[in-house]
Parts: structure tokens; C-alpha cells; sequence
């Protein structure tokens, strides 16, 4: 598809709040709603906008949650390279995210749970035996400062003075 | 004891806004569309490179014309994107924000008695820094009939033998509006004709969201007489690191490097590393806020048409302005109490000038979640008072 400026508008604006209206959305754009409606169809067709969700500090949240990052040093398959290992991975719920990275890990995972033991027992019991994985290195994550973009910071930012000129 | 103070500070007006300034302070939950200013900070690699250069000891002073890298690459961007050719040692002088610039490039040119004509509404200092240099300014009205523009009729009327120079400032402070190559060809014939000087302060130049920038000396034959004023703190949202450039023919150029020289000697070397950084790599940085600017600007001049505020499309700078007329309220009566009443901040337009009266100022510098609830609070505001 051929994204042109008025497509990578829209795009950031939706990854920044995707509950503008469209309404909104053509003013900013300055394209008609309806045009919106179309090229946010098309976006969607094409599986380059994937979903709309949430940004969520866990850490505030009542039943708090706990996340960790695991590396994963993997054997990869002949035939299939990674690809068929990550599709197994990625299929437990605890796993939010699963990315192909360089360096000394091949895999980086983002992992749930509800407490770090919960962590720990579902690397051990379930990802750290799979046939081809050589290696783990868990990381309990400890503070969010930022995620996607958004700080969780809750520190006002310097005041302004009302009035300049 | 004697009168300490000099006639000529006496002459010079007191700020119109103190005592909007004053109110805000002691309010609460005020939203202030009255900072001419980016709500966004400098951004980060900009902060670093003068922390590193700060870490590394870079606490000196520099030449008197600014850091040569920093003219070097100026140079070659003004030329790249806006075909001015400026010489980076001898026809620039990194100044300490454009409020200098301004201020020496009027002193270098103004004998006492001699008039500067000034595209009004704008900046508040233009009048202040000629009246200081002996100057007479003399105001040339910018109406809502020509989008702000200045009207080249206007200015011939306002044209007399003691004219020695002529100020403007496009993208405007505090209409928005915005001259096309085309507007500024009438302007240059006739500063050509009258042989006057060009002051031309383009600070909002980056600020220019239909179309690119013309830079005023590309015009005509304006190169040979006119003085290029622009800086950092509106494109990189760096107002506080103060610094600025004035580009100028030699001999101008030269005058004004004397008056710097003595009055401020260099522009702080924190700012003009944060600037160098700026201008090699924050092309990315700037190009995001600006979209950002257009994309509240399209929102927030809609609320206001809306709300019965009619006000014209900015084609430039972070100002709305639009007009109170229909309220039956003067600009500073509206702004006073909607500040008292709604706690929103706006800048009455007769600040700015005769030109600006019935008009409010309104930075849309601000979060769209604020401008949104700016729009909303003045909406209850006109409501409960028409």
C-alpha cells in the first residue's frame, strides 16, 4: 500500500490516542471524515494497525502485577529457523511480547504473572525444558519509567509562566 | 535627591500585560494560552551535546561573532533550504536570542529623529528598541481584511523623508499571518524605491505549515539592504537557552558586531553548543513538533470559529487570533474577565499594537487535552456573557 504523510499523520496520532473520533481526526488530518473512515479501513485491512488497546501501569493497578524480561538462547530448526519455536512460545498468555533480537540471546520475551515465584515456576516448568532452548536469563523488571512512548512519570513538568510575550 | 532615572527609559511604555500577569499568579487550575513560547522541551540530544560540552569544561567565552562550526553550518543551511547566501565570517553574528539581534541591528542603522516604520500588530520590543536608539517608530497597520498582511498601500502612506528603515516580522507574532513570495515582491519594490533598510525578525520561519518559508532578502533585489534576524527558541523549543542570529551585508554587519561586542560580548557557549546540535541533527525533532503545532491549530482555530470567536486560519507561527467584536467586549475587558471568570489566559490583542485591538492572542503552544478545555471554559464564558 502507499502510505503517503497524511497515513503516517494518522498513524501517530491513533498510536498516541486511539479513541480520537473521527471527527477529530479529519480536522487534524485535514482530510474529510469520510476519507478517514476509508484510509483507517485500509490500515486495518493491511494489518498495519493491529489493534487498539490500553497503556497500563500494572505497577498502580489494584492487583498489581509483576513483569519480567527473559532472554531465551535458542537452537534454531532446519527448515523452519526460528519460526515455529517462537510460534509455541508465543502462544502461552503469559507471554506479551516475543521479539528476534541479535547479540547474545536470540530471544527476548515480555512475561506476566502475578508474583515473581509465578514467574520463575513458568520459566522453569514450561519455556526453560522446550527441546530447543539452550539458555534463559530472567530479569525481573523492577520500575517502569516509559512504555510506548508514554511516561509513567508523574511528576508535573516545569511550571511555565502564564504570560510571555 | 535628584531624578536618577533617564528621559529616555521614562520614555519607554510599561508592559501591558503586568497586571494580567499579577492575576494569573494567584489563581488556581489556570490554563494559559498566553506563553509565546513551545510547551515541548529542547529536545534531548540538544540537552545532551551541552551537557557533554559543559562536562568537558566548554565554559568559556567564544568570539565575539559566535562559534565558528555553529556559522558554518548556518550558512549552509539557510542556503539549503531557503537559497539566502550568507557568509559565515563575515555576514553573521550568533546573537544572544533574536531580542538582541533585534536591538543591535537597530542600533547599527537608526540616527536620533530618524523613523522605522513597523508592520503592527507585533512583538512588543520593536518600538521600545527603536525609541531607545533615538528612533521615532511609526506604525503601518496589518488589518484582518488582508489576513494581517502588510498592505503595501499602508505603507506608502506612512512613507515620509525621515523613513529610514522598515520592520517586519512574517510568520507574525501575534496574527499567525504569513507573506508569500508574491506579498513580499510589492514590499520590496517599494523599500527598494525609498532606500530603505529591511529588518526582517523570521524567527517563525520553520513555523510555516502551508508551503515553505520565503526568506524576505531573496526577494527582489532586498539582499543588498536588508538584515536577517532568526534563532532557535521557536523551531527547537529552545527560548531559554537564548540564542539567536543576525545576517546582515558586511558593512551592517560590522556595525552591529561592535555594539554586541561591547554590550554582550558573545551569546552563552551553552546555548550555542545545544544550537550546533540543533541545527546538524534535530531536523527529525523539529519536523515532529511542527506537525504537532498544525495539527492543534487545525483543532483549536475550529473551536473558536465555533464558538462564535471568528479568527482566520493562521498560515504560520503558534497564534490564533481571533476577534471579540461580536461580544460587544473590548480585547482587554475579554481577556480580564476570562481570566477572572474561567481561569483561561489570553493575551489582549492591543498589546500588540493598534492593529491588534478586538482581538485576542492565542497560543496554541499547549496540549491538545488543554486546548480542549480552553475552548471549552471560553465557550461557557461567551455563552453566560451575550
Amino acid at each position: 500500500m502507499n502510505m503517503d504523510e497524511k497515513d503516517l499523520l494518522l498513524l501517530q496520532l491513533l498510536e498516541d490516542n486511539s479513541r480520537l473520533s473521527r471527527d477529530e481526526m479529519a480536522l487534524m488530518v485535514e482530510l474529510e471524515p469520510e476519507e478517514i473512515k476509508n484510509r483507517i479501513a485500509a490500515l486495518e485491512e493491511k494489518g498495519i494497525i493491529r489493534n487498539y488497546t490500553a497503556i497500563i501501569d500494572w505497577e498502580k493497578a489494584v492487583n498489581g502485577e509483576v513483569a519480567a524480561i527473559i532472554e531465551l538462547k535458542v537452537n534454531p530448526e532446519r527448515d523452519y529457523g526460528y519460526d515455529r519455536i517462537a510460534e509455541r512460545i508465543s502462544r502461552f498468555r503469559q507471554v506479551k511480547s516475543l521479539r528476534l533480537i541479535t547479540g547474545a540471546y536470540d530471544f527476548q520475551l515480555l512475561v506476566t504473572g502475578k508474583n515473581m515465584h509465578e514467574i520463575a515456576r513458568f520459566v522453569s516448568e514450561y519455556i526453560a525444558p522446550m527441546d530447543r532452548i539452550q539458555e534463559t536469563a530472567t530479569h525481573i523488571i523492577m520500575k517502569t519509567y516509559k512504555e510506548y512512548g508514554h511516561s509513567f512519570s508523574d511528576k508535573e513538568s516545569q511550571e511555565r509562566i502564564p504570560y510571555s510575550l | 535627591m535628584k531624578d536618577f532615572v533617564s528621559e529616555r527609559a521614562k520614555t519607554i511604555p510599561p508592559s501591558g500585560i503586568r497586571k494580567f500577569f499579577d492575576l494569573a499568579l494567584t489563581m488556581e487550575e489556570v490554563i494559559s494560552l498566553g506563553v509565546g513560547e513551545p510547551d515541548f522541551s529542547t529536545p534531548w540530544n540538544i540537552c545532551e551535546a551541552s551537557i557533554y560540552s559543559i562536562e568537558q569544561g566548554g565554559t568559556s567565552y567564544t568570539s565575539n561573532r559566535g562559534l565558528q562550526p555553529l556559522r558554518e553550518a548556518l550558512s549552509k543551511y539557510l542556503n539549503a533550504h531557503y537559497g539566502l547566501s550568507y557568509d559565515a565570517d563575515r555576514e553573521m553574528i550568533i546573537t544572544s536570542g533574536v531580542s538582541e539581534g533585534l536591538d543591535i541591528a537597530v542600533r547599527a542603522i537608526v540616527n536620533p529623529g530618524e523613523e522605522v516604520l513597523i508592520a503592527d500588530p507585533c512583538y512588543v520590543s520593536y518600538s521600545p528598541c527603536v525609541m531607545l536608539a533615538g528612533g521615532i517608530p511609526v506604525p503601518v497597520p496589518c488589518v484582518e481584511k488582508d489576513q494581517f498582511r502588510l498592505n503595501p498601500d499602508r505603507l506608502m502612506e506612512n512613507i515620509t523623508g525621515k523613513s529610514k528603515a522598515l520592520i517586519i516580522n512574517f510568520p507574525n507574532n501575534p496574527t499567525g499571518a504569513v507573506m508569500r513570495h508574491d506579498h513580499l515582491k510589492a514590499i520590496a519594490d517599494i523599500v527598494t524605491d525609498h532606500d530603505l533598510v529591511l529588518i526582517s525578525d523570521e524567527v517563525y520561519s520553520e513555523l510555516t505549515y502551508d508551503g515553505t518559508h520565503t526568506a524576505v532578502a531573496t526577494v527582489g533585489d532586498l539582499m543588498e539592504r536588508t538584515i536577517t534576524l532568526n534563532g532557535f527558541s521557536k523551531a527547537y523549543a529552545m527560548t531559554g537557552w537564548r540564542i539567536g542570529y543576525l545576517c546582515a551585508p558586511e558593512t551592517i554587519c560590522d556595525a552591529a558586531l561592535k555594539i554586541h561586542q561591547y554590550v554582550m560580548l558573545c551569546a552563552p557557549v551553552m546555548g550555542q553548543v545545544a544550537a550546533l546540535e540543533g541545527i546538524r541533527k534535530g531536523e527529525n525533532e523539529k519536523d515532529r513538533m511542527v506537525r504537532e503545532y498544525r495539527v492543534r491549530r487545525n483543532v483549536f482555530v475550529n473551536s473558536l470559529n465555533k464558538i462564535g470567536l471568528s479568527c482566520h486560519l493562521p498560515e504560520g507561527a503558534f497564534y490564533a487570533f481571533p476577534s471579540v467584536e461580536r461580544t460587544g467586549m473590548s480585547d482587554l475587558e475579554f481577556a480580564e474577565r476570562l481570566l477572572k471568570e474561567e481561569h483561561v489566559a489570553v493575551v489582549p490583542g492591543s498589546v500588540f499594537g493598534n492593529g491588534g485591538k478586538n482581538h485576542l492572542r492565542c497560543a496554541y503552544a499547549v496540549s491538545r487535552e488543554k486546548l480542549k478545555e480552553a475552548a471549552r471554559r471560553m465557550e461557557q464564558f461567551i455563552s453566560r456573557n451575550t
